[in-house]
């Protein structure tokens, strides 16, 4: 994969398949320390210890319907060629929670990409999940939580083109404003 | 000055797609769905259900859901898309690019006929 982007998309895609309904991902670009940070958290049935060792492991699987495949590994070792960490914590009945660090200006760190697109396909694609997505940017921070957009439509779905065209819009401005903040202080 | 999206314009939008709806006789609703597994996503799944949603939100295309799903099991013929017309059997398009899933929206989901060379099982 050619965007940490896609990867989020393919971890979230975990979260769903967990049973998840509320899922939160978070971005956290920090030029001060070098670092950019990636974690996706649910709400999902979680996994016990013996499973969630054998997870980052693309060679062992013990599947018997496709739920986790080598999304994991893949990303494990995204984070890791850039001089970064991985991590996955979860607990049965409770939840999983996956980070990733990377060295922000490694050579071989992927780029971002893009970002609203994961999240319009996550967002309009699972509507039966409480998607928050947080973005920050040193001190500067976006938070977008589709759960009064859910309340405001009461019924409308999601799907429908200007509401579409709102959360895409949305998702956009806060990002970028973001970014302005940021090059603006500099 | 980026003009921040507020909930009231999302009320606006609201009211407007409740008008539509009520005009139109409630004839069932489209599905379009988009496997969104690793391979899936690899392939390139995400830019051909984002071309999806583009097409949709550009031609204003009202009643259809927009679905991804997990892996549907075809890996080798990723990305996938299926289409569900009201009343009718489910339809699976195998290997579909942006320009595909442009043409899919065209002919099957606005034309309401299907475009058998793309197609795969049955």
């Amino acid at each position: 994969m050619r965007e940490l982007a896609l990867h989020i998309l393919d971890i979230a895609e975990n979260s769903i398949s967990a049973g998840a309904d509320q899922i939160k991902i978070s971005v956290n670009e920090d030029f001060l320390n070098d670092l950019l940070t990636i974690t996706v958290e649910d709400n999902g049935k979680g996994m016990d210890a013996e499973t969630l060792e054998k997870i980052t492991d693309p060679f062992i699987t013990s599947r018997t319907t496709r739920q986790v495949g080598l999304g994991i590994p893949f990303f494990k070792a995204a984070a890791e060629a850039c001089d970064g960490t991985f991590q996955i914590e979860s607990e049965v009945g409770a939840g999983t929670k996956v980070a990733s660090v990377f060295k922000h200006s490694h050579i071989d760190r992927m780029p971002l990409g893009d970002i609203t697109g994961t999240l319009q396909t996550l967002i309009i694609g699972t509507p039966e999940v409480n998607w928050v997505f947080e973005y920050v940017v040193d001190q500067n921070c976006f938070v977008f939580d589709d759960q009064p957009i859910k309340e405001t439509l009461d019924g409308v779905p999601l799907s429908e083109p200007a509401v579409m065209k709102f959360i895409r819009e949305m998702i956009n401005e806060g990002i970028q404003d973001v970014r302005q903040k940021v090059s603006s202080t500099i | 000055m980026a003009t921040v999206k507020s909930l009231d314009d999302l009320k606006r939008i609201r009211e407007e797609a409740l008008k539509k709806q009520q005009m139109k006789e409630t004839s069932g609703k489209t599905e379009v769905i988009v496997g969104m597994g690793t391979v899936g996503i690899a392939a390139g799944a995400r830019e051909t259900l984002k071309t999806i949603m583009d097409m949709i939100e550009n031609e204003n295309l009202s009643d259809i859901i927009v679905r991804q799903t997990g892996n549907i099991g075809l890996d080798s013929f990723e990305p996938i898309v299926q289409v569900v017309l009201p009343g009718e059997e489910k339809v699976t398009y195998g290997k579909v690019n942006p320009e595909m899933a442009r043409q899919i929206i065209k002919e099957h989901i606005i034309g309401g006929k299907i475009i058998t060379e793309y197609q795969i099982m049955g």
